[in-house]
């Protein structure tokens, strides 16, 4: 436990923790509806997705990868479960939501086995599965749209069960962020993304595979992502080709916010669930304000940048040298 | 006898057409440390690199316990039980000292990290090497020094039956190579086998058992330590006896090039004063830790100093980069070779080129030609041994690695050349050739600062020897009065 408390003060994830509350308590003064008990539990529960797709996009950054291809992995699986649905009402949800987990790990795996075997750059790479499964969604669907009265009851209900208060997908949030931070500090596996991230040439001479590795960060990512494609679908209960559409920048940007680094080996979950709220609020706060939705994206790109360039600013002051070391 | 614990023979290895093993022999035995000694480029780090998996080798067999071993990835090697001390650092700078030594085998209950006993271990391990230091500091922010000895405890530290050191104690003090050379002995004790790499023969006649010369890529030698002196094992590295000289040639000295007032860097060094004539070497000891690299990394600009004033040939310098001082004719050659002073992914003709690519490029643009012309130009004013100026850095011995990364600041036609640990890690005959490089340079009235641990090198080539003593200076001395032990008196602790 002593190391889950050392977690807690560190100044980091402390620095971003103020940074939100008092975002929050802006947003509060302005909008008392945002303070109520309904308004934090909403969202709470908007953020949901964010966190869920944050938490496997922090397990491939930690290798120094990328994972573009999440929002489109999205839209493709929740676009089959839709058409399963459809086509078969009797199959029980239960089966849809492990349905899709499985095919966005296929996915997922898929971007891993090429980044793998043929040791090309991620970033490429999911550019160019990102564009492929957004493709398929098209072709899966011939392009039509499936609306709420095409979907079973069941469908659409399962994401709004209260369990304690909480919505299933909020539940569902949190167990994957307590799930992750206890993978990524306290098991063998996880603490290798972080070599591998952190030195991949390093890792590699102690005996630790950079490409098994990254295959099993982007096979996570790529489940959670097809997870979330469920769980889109039938929250907003319509599934088309643009669902989700940009969704994975939101998801990285959520990652750099919470101190995880682009370049690898740096980065923690706690730091992660806040970066995500922070974008919830801002998302959920910017239109009591009555702009118009333009507006509103360029005002949270605005502050998405500026928050970044904060967290690198910090950075740079902790490591003090203008000359940087170069990693072998 | 018993069946050696490691037999290798007849190994061979070529980099791009240029062998670097010709005649791999090697046997290691259990309780026994064996030397491997030869100059740079004589292969011993192409044969660690092949017992790491790193490289694979072209020909020949490795066996363990008298079996055939396949070593085709490192992966492979941990498994063997073989482990290697390299000579750069492999670790992760954002993680904590702790995480650095378990990396390879972190401890488990439950199937989870258990970091009370990585901790506590950690502790442990590192005290056998008397570095007393919080297991949870982040790797990056310790010393280069205490990086090294951590990296010495993760390859110790484990169950290894074989563990290869590739020059130890190139970034360590004088007490920490002590402390590393007991813990050698308790290896040993321990029934492990020791292949010990280094420069340092004082070290090797310490501690082995056994010795192996390689030269040009064979084993040419081997033997009992106990019937190995100093020169009989020079003269098997060189194949004729050499006594290391120093060829200092007195230069005119000229006007100064150089004057620093009062320097300071918070929690570095302070009131630091001194000046460098054109034609003079000023040599810079220190024990390490001292705070010299960091001085020299402030006069390049590539940190910046919190008081004090730098004038370079009459100018004052406000570096706020290295660019700032490279345009005022300052020159730096770092210590780091691998990760600072080489591009060793590039090749030689890019590596010298980097910096003048404006002056060298026509109309704009890039000039491949010019840029290739150059190099081979340096390659044989400074004797780089290579296939062409197209091959790759990291293919080079760490002597022509060296001389590579001088050419470069050579090229951009500095008035002051700073050199920190110029002969780090390089073998006896690249050495000379260095030196007779700096004292020409010295000659032709290039202002040069030289920073070094060795002791022969700073008395033999500085014309003034400045001594720093935990961030301040602790003595200056003149050519013709300084002698080791004064300068040693006033670099260690009164």
């Amino acid at each position: 436990m002593k190391s889950f408390g050392r977690d807690l003060i560190d100044s980091r994830e402390t620095g971003l923790a103020f940074f939100v509350v008092a975002t929050f308590m802006a947003a509060s003064v302005m909008f008392p509806s945002f303070a109520s008990v309904s308004g934090m539990l909403d969202t709470l529960d908007d953020t949901s997705i964010l966190m869920l797709l944050a938490v496997g996009q922090t397990l491939v950054l930690l290798t120094r990868a990328i994972d573009l291809s999440v929002a489109a992995n999205l839209a493709l699986t929740g676009m089959i479960a839709a058409l399963v649905n459809q086509a078969f009402p009797d199959v029980p949800v239960i089966v849809l939501l492990l349905m899709s987990t499985a095919i966005g790990a296929c996915l997922g795996a898929l971007n891993g086995a090429v980044i793998w075997s043929l040791g090309v750059p991620s970033i490429v790479v999911t550019l160019g599965t990102m564009a492929i499964y957004r493709g398929l969604v098209f072709v899966v669907s011939g392009g039509a749209w499936v609306t709420s009265n095409e979907m079973t009851p069941d469908f659409q209900e399962i994401v709004r069960v209260q369990l304690l208060g909480l919505s299933l997908m909020s539940w569902l949030a949190i167990a994957a962020i307590v799930l992750g931070a206890i993978f990524l500090r306290h098991t063998v596996l996880g603490r290798r993304l972080y070599l591998v991230g952190g030195n991949p040439a390093a890792a590699s001479s102690l005996g630790v595979s950079t490409g098994a590795t990254q295959f099993f960060a982007f096979t996570v990512s790529g489940a959670v992502a097809g997870l979330c494609g469920y769980l889109w679908v039938a929250r907003f209960a319509v599934a088309y080709t643009d669902v989700a559409s940009g969704f994975e920048l939101q998801v990285i940007a959520a990652c750099v916010i919470g101190g995880v680094s682009v370049a690898g080996g740096v980065g923690r979950i706690a730091g992660v669930a806040l970066g995500c709220l922070f974008l919830g609020i801002i998302k959920n706060a910017l239109p009591l304000l009555g702009l118009s939705p333009y507006w509103q994206m360029a005002v949270s790109g605005l502050i998405i940048t500026g928050a970044v360039i904060l967290n690198a600013r910090r950075d740079r002051a902790s490591h003090g040298s203008t000359l940087v070391t170069r990693q072998a | 006898m018993a069946t050696p614990l490691l037999r290798i023979s007849g190994v061979t290895k070529s980099f791009g057409g240029v062998p670097a093993l010709t005649q791999g022999e090697l046997t290691l035995r259990a309780g026994e440390v064996t030397a491997l000694v030869g100059e740079n480029g004589a292969g011993k780090s192409t044969l660690v690199k092949i017992l790491a998996g790193v490289h694979r080798p072209d020909a020949g067999t490795v066996e363990l316990d008298g079996r055939p071993l396949r070593v085709v990835s490192p992966r492979d090697a941990v498994r063997a039980g073989i482990s290697v001390i390299h000579q750069e650092l492999i670790a992760f700078d954002d993680l904590s000292v702790a995480e650095n030594l378990f990396a390879h085998e972190m401890p488990t209950q439950h199937g989870l990290v258990d970091w009370r006993s990585m901790r506590l271990r950690c502790t442990e391990l590192l005290a056998q090497l008397d570095l007393h230091i919080d297991p949870d500091s982040r790797f990056g922010d310790i010393s280069v020094a205490q990086r090294h000895l951590v990296q010495i405890a993760r390859a110790v530290g484990g169950q290894a039956r074989i563990v290869i050191m590739d020059e130890p104690t190139a970034a360590l003090s004088h007490h920490e190579a002590q402390r590393l050379l007991a813990t050698v002995r308790r290896l040993r004790a321990q029934g492990r086998a020791v292949l010990y790499i280094s420069h340092k023969l004082e070290e090797v006649l310490a501690i082995a058992d056994r010795y192996v010369v390689f030269r040009d890529g064979a084993a040419v030698a081997d033997g009992a330590i106990a019937e190995a002196t100093r020169e009989s094992l020079t003269r098997a590295m060189v194949g004729r006896a050499v006594n290391q000289e120093f060829p200092r040639t007195p230069a005119t000295i000229g006007a100064e090039v150089l004057l620093v007032e009062g320097l300071a860097r918070r929690g570095e060094f302070s009131g630091v004063g001194f000046s460098v004539r054109a034609g003079e070497i000023l040599g810079v000891y220190g024990l390490v830790g001292a705070g010299r690299s960091e001085i020299m990394r402030t006069l390049f600009g590539a940190k910046s100093a919190s008081e004090g004033r730098v004038v370079v040939c009459g100018r004052p310098l406000r570096a706020s980069g290295p660019y700032d001082a490279l345009r005022a004719g300052v020159a730096f050659v770092p210590e780091d070779r691998q990760n600072e002073g080489a591009l060793l992914t590039r090749s030689i003709a890019d590596n010298i080129a980097l910096p003048s690519l404006a002056r060298l490029a026509r109309l704009g643009l890039c000039s491949p030609e010019r840029e290739k012309q150059l190099a081979e130009k340096w390659v044989e004013r400074l004797q780089i041994k290579c296939t062409d100026s197209t091959q790759h850095v990291e293919n080079l011995s760490g002597g022509n690695q060296q001389k590579v990364v001088i050419a470069r600041a050579l090229e951009t036609a500095p008035r002051l050349l700073i050199l920190d640990e110029p002969t780090k890690g390089i073998d006896v005959g690249s050495k000379a050739a260095v030196y007779r490089l700096i004292d020409e340079l010295a000659q032709r009235g290039l202002a040069i600062v030289m920073v070094s641990s060795e002791l022969p090198e700073i008395l033999g080539m500085s014309d003034r020897i400045l001594v720093m003593r935990r961030g301040r200076l602790s003595g200056s001395f003149e050519r013709r009065d300084a002698s080791a032990e004064a300068v040693l008196h006033a670099a260690l602790d009164a």
